[in-house]
């Protein structure tokens, strides 16, 4: 069993079912019945066999697992190459874990053409995993830039009123960031003669050059990611998405971001990130601090939302350039808590824009009264989202402080007022929609989550529960991968300064 | 020496091409239009297995080479031109322009742009030329009875005349300061070190007719008339086979004769390259007619092929013929879709026609949007790795700006490509179009099917590519 080639089966699987669906045809309501459930069945079954790199992922080492090679463009030196470290491993899960969920909380809200919309989900899933298991720059630029596609129809299509603004704006700021890496990328082939990762890692590129590849995957991150001043597209994107598309938008896609920094910018260029780790940790704070003020002048929920989540990969950003361990590790468990938290809270606001049509917080208030169990579970949401121990919100964030405090204490204290901010602007809107009178008479008949609600929150609840009581077991995973790159980091840096020393003296 | 036997698929083509004529005239003129169509089409597949098959070689004592380079660049010429026969078809009939010279016109065409990508002479450059020139300036006016098309023939006429004077004022200047037309001579005596004055002039002004004939800017007025112009089918046909042979005789003429000397002449097609990509992406952006647009979308993709050439080095060739394999299948299935706008009979050229074509007809709009995400370089389709090639050479030759501003314009220019794709999927359906025909369906999904396959299956393309750029460059 271990030999199967276990990580493209599970890249392509969704694409696979992507392909199935086309085959659909007939009566409208049959074609819409049917696709749902090809589509949740495959993105199920590819979460069930994704698990197989959980149980058979090896934490003692560094290295990559589950390798795939094969001969893409000979020619070119570029081959098709798949694997994981404990990096990557457990986005790749979040994302085979989230897909379900956002196939699964679309089966009642989108009705009009059901079959291209769970087409561009499949094809979605298999360019996000794809992008986080290539080990070839190339196929990763490939994954990376085809999550476009979808996610512009997908916004596009089934979006709110300015879907078409949204989706265009989307577009283009991350294609334009995005070209510049794919310049990068060609002229670090040009240097290395490879896109292979691995490869690319191990290479050291001179001091001069890192800086100049660092901006240009800076340019394509950042937007990504997002950072301020180039975050102005995300809220957009979210508020005119759909739901699930704004959930697998905060789930994953925003991770990506981060991801590629710790894939590409701390190792390849570990240099240029240290000398532009103040610029990151400013970008950051300015994001933490004035996000989260603007978040509490939203008067859209989802817009809030969307807010706080630049707001929350800040606080990654700045883990991720904290060059230590802890910092890192806080980092990335930091993207995998908000990963399901936020998904989880665009999906509660899903919940009562299915009933009431509307996103405006003003338009709610005094849900406990007619929604108490929605009202717990969005209490529960929220805490984790400010980061209550016990919470998987918690530990990223304490763990990413802990580093920051490690590398420089202003950064670590300006973060931590950004927490207090993000505790302020979440319980003011739990406070404005959940608590108060119930007047509004449109609320007075709302009904209570459905089984089917049940079923979509209750892995969510689980998954963040399981993260802050016992968060060892994803920090296991990514411990050695991570010490590797700390070490990698650490020694770059330090070659660099002892040889600076030495044309001094 | 002679060896007539490397000229074979010219010689097929254009002795068909007057078989075809006779056939015309003496069957009934244009009641034949079908029969001489297909027959034109038929001499066309035939012409691509000599051309595959030919023992290739040196030819006409020196006037004539059939290296892997023409060969590769003849077989997408023909396969360009024979689909713009095939797609003509319904059209002339249903639009009254179905005379039998057409589809010979077109045949005497592909003769000439076979003949200018075999060029290693001057004389015979010019001669292929002309030979596809004239044949061209007819074909665009072939609907005379319309202000529209032979306006636009004239408008081509004249302008080509003059890019044709260009071209032989240059030929003549360099011929006066080398004392020679062959390619093999030139590349001899013009090496490194510096460039008589004389033949630099001659130089300049030989791109500049090349130019003309690409549609490169500062030379590119004339397309989007003429593309508008001439009938749709028309402009298929002018948006991939001359374009492709232009191209090719271009490289063939930097790369050949004036190869010893690319530090003299990369930054003309650098300055050109980067002045199309321009006015390709932001020109179209207000477009509002699909043809005028597919007009500033081939002069931005021009550009972009040029990216490849200015590198000057053997990769950047490559990167060429890359680009235009891609191109010619996107641009044929993009074509198609042009075509099958039809409604109540009429044709319709506003983007705005589109609307809400995923309702109406949903596989032609996915088959649009895979075709448009294409052109703008969107990975994983074919058009990304087009780009990739040539931004790769142009990295690997040390133009890094000139590869930035290329992307950067490829992200303006994706702009109206998402635009057709929002008019079809995002905006409320208008009526209905006619059914698609037949042959516009095939192509249009044999198309589709080749660029989202590329990406599993590169190498063919890629591998024939490198070899007819090896051969050009005496490997």
């Amino acid at each position: 069993m271990s030999d199967w080639p276990i990580l493209s089966i599970v890249t392509f699987l969704p694409l696979l079912g992507a392909v199935l669906l086309l085959f659909i045809n007939g009566e409208e309501a049959n074609v819409a019945r049917n696709s749902r459930g090809v589509a949740l069945w495959t993105s199920v079954f590819t979460f069930l066999v994704s698990l197989m790199l959980w149980v058979n992922f090896d934490k003692t080492t560094a290295d990559f697992q589950f390798v795939e090679q094969a001969d893409w463009m000979p020619g070119l030196n570029i081959s098709y190459h798949m694997g994981v470290d404990g990096i990557s491993v457990l986005f790749v899960l979040l994302a085979t874990f989230l897909t379900p969920i956002c196939i699964l909380s679309a089966w009642e809200a989108i009705q009009k053409r059901v079959k291209e919309y769970m087409i561009a989900f499949l094809v979605l899933e298999t360019m996000m995993i794809g992008m986080f298991s290539s080990l070839d720059g190339l196929l990763f630029y490939l994954f990376f830039e085809g999550v476009l596609i979808p996610m512009f129809i997908i916004i596009g299509v089934w979006g709110g009123q300015r879907r078409v603004y949204a989706a265009f704006k989307l577009f283009l700021y991350t294609l334009l960031g995005s070209v510049l890496m794919l310049v990068a990328l060609l002229a670090m082939y040009f240097e290395a003669g490879t896109t292979d990762i691995p490869t690319l890692m191990a290479y050291g590129f001179d001091y001069n050059m890192q800086l100049w590849l660092w901006l240009a995957f800076f340019a394509s991150f950042a937007v990504k990611v997002p950072m301020w001043p180039v975050h102005t597209w995300l809220p957009d994107a979210h508020v005119e998405a759909p739901t699930a598309g704004s959930v697998i938008l905060a789930g994953v896609l925003l991770k990506m971001g981060g991801y590629g920094f710790l894939r590409f910018s701390l190792p390849m260029m570990p240099l240029a990130s240290e000398t532009f780790a103040p610029l990151i940790f400013t970008l950051s704070i300015v994001a933490i601090i004035y996000t989260s003020l603007v978040a509490l002048a939203q008067q859209d929920m989802k817009k809030l939302i969307a807010y706080s989540s630049v707001a929350h990969m800040g606080i990654v950003t700045i883990g991720a350039f904290t060059f230590n361990q802890h910092g890192i590790e806080g980092s990335i468990f930091q993207m995998l808590s908000h990963g399901v938290v936020s998904g989880a809270l665009f999906l509660c606001v899903g919940v009562v824009y299915d009933r009431i049509h509307t996103r405006e917080i003003d338009a709610y208030g005094g849900l406990v009264h007619r929604m108490p169990s929605y009202a717990l579970i969005f209490m529960f949401f929220t805490m984790a989202s400010v980061g209550l121990p016990g919470t998987g919100g918690f530990v990223g964030e304490i763990l990413t402080l802990l580093g920051a405090f490690e590398a420089n204490t202003w950064v670590a204290f300006f973060a931590a007022t950004g927490l207090i901010l993000g505790a302020a602007y979440a319980l003011y809107l739990y406070r404005r929609i959940i608590f108060g009178a119930l007047t509004k008479d449109n609320l007075k008949s709302i009904l209570d989550l459905s089984p089917r609600e049940w079923l979509l929150f209750a892995p969510l609840v689980i998954v963040v529960v399981w993260m802050g009581v016992y968060p060892v077991s994803f920090l296991d995973i990514m411990h050695v991968s991570v010490e590797n790159l700390v070490n990698q980091v650490e020694t770059a840096q330090a070659a660099a300064a002892s040889a600076a020393q030495l044309a001094v003296n | 020496m002679l060896n007539l036997g490397a000229a074979l698929p010219e010689i097929f083509m254009a002795v068909s091409a007057l078989a075809l004529l006779m056939l015309g005239v003496f069957a009934g003129k244009d009641k034949a239009f079908r029969t001489v169509s297909w027959l034109a089409v038929a001499a066309q597949v035939i012409t691509i297995i000599l051309v595959v098959t030919g023992e290739g070689g040196p030819a006409f004592f020196g006037q004539f080479t059939a290296d892997a380079f023409a060969q590769f660049c003849k077989v997408m010429i023909l396969i360009g031109s024979s689909i713009g026969i095939i797609m003509s078809m319904k059209f002339a009939e249903r639009e009254n322009m179905a005379r039998f010279e057409f589809p010979i016109l077109i045949t005497l065409a592909t003769v000439g742009m076979m003949a200018m990508v075999s060029a290693s002479d001057m004389m015979s450059l010019y001669l292929g030329l002309e030979l596809q020139s004239l044949a061209l300036y007819v074909v665009a006016a072939i609907r005379r009875d319309t202000i529209r098309s032979t306006e636009s023939g004239l408008k081509y006429f004249i302008l080509g005349s003059i890019a044709s004077g260009m071209l032989l004022y240059g030929m003549s200047m360099v011929y006066g300061f080398t004392g020679t037309t062959n390619f093999a001579v030139l590349a001899d005596t013009l090496t490194g070190g510096d460039l008589p004055v004389g033949a630099m002039v001659g130089l300049a002004f030989m791109f500049a007719g090349l130019c003309f004939k690409i549609s490169a800017v500062p030379f590119h007025m004339w397309t989007p008339d003429v593309y508008e112009g001439a009938p749709t089918p028309v402009t298929a046909f002018f948006a991939v086979a001359p374009k492709i042979a232009g191209l090719a005789l271009f490289v063939r003429v930097a790369i050949g004769p004036f190869g010893g000397v690319v530090a003299d002449w990369q930054q003309i097609i650098v300055l050109i390259s980067i002045l199309s990509m321009l006015v390709g992406s932001f020109a179209a952006l207000r477009q509002e007619n699909i043809k005028r647009l597919m007009a500033y979308s081939s002069i931005g993709h021009v550009g972009f092929a040029l990216v490849g050439l200015a590198a000057g080095t053997e990769e950047g060739v490559t990167g060429v013929l890359v680009y235009l394999g891609i191109y010619l299948v996107m641009n044929l299935g993009t074509f198609a879709v042009i075509l099958c706008m039809r409604r109540n009979d009429r044709m319709n050229e506003e983007i705005t026609d589109l609307a809400g074509l995923a309702k109406t007809k949903p596989l032609m709009a996915a088959i649009t949007a895979i075709l448009m995400f294409s052109m703008a370089g969107i990975p994983p389709l074919a058009g990304f790795f087009g780009k990739f090639y040539v931004f790769k050479a142009a990295v690997d030759a040390g133009l890094v700006t000139l590869a930035v501003i290329g992307l950067v314009t490829s992200v303006v220019s994706a702009y109206y490509y998402l635009r057709i794709i929002k008019v079809m999927y995002f905006d409320e359906p208008v009526e209905g179009f006619d059914r698609n025909g037949t042959e516009m369906n095939v192509i249009m999904a044999v198309a589709t099917i080749a660029i989202l396959a590329f990406v599993f299956f590169p190498n063919p393309l890629m591998d024939s590519a490198a070899i007819a750029a090896a051969s050009l460059f005496g490997q």
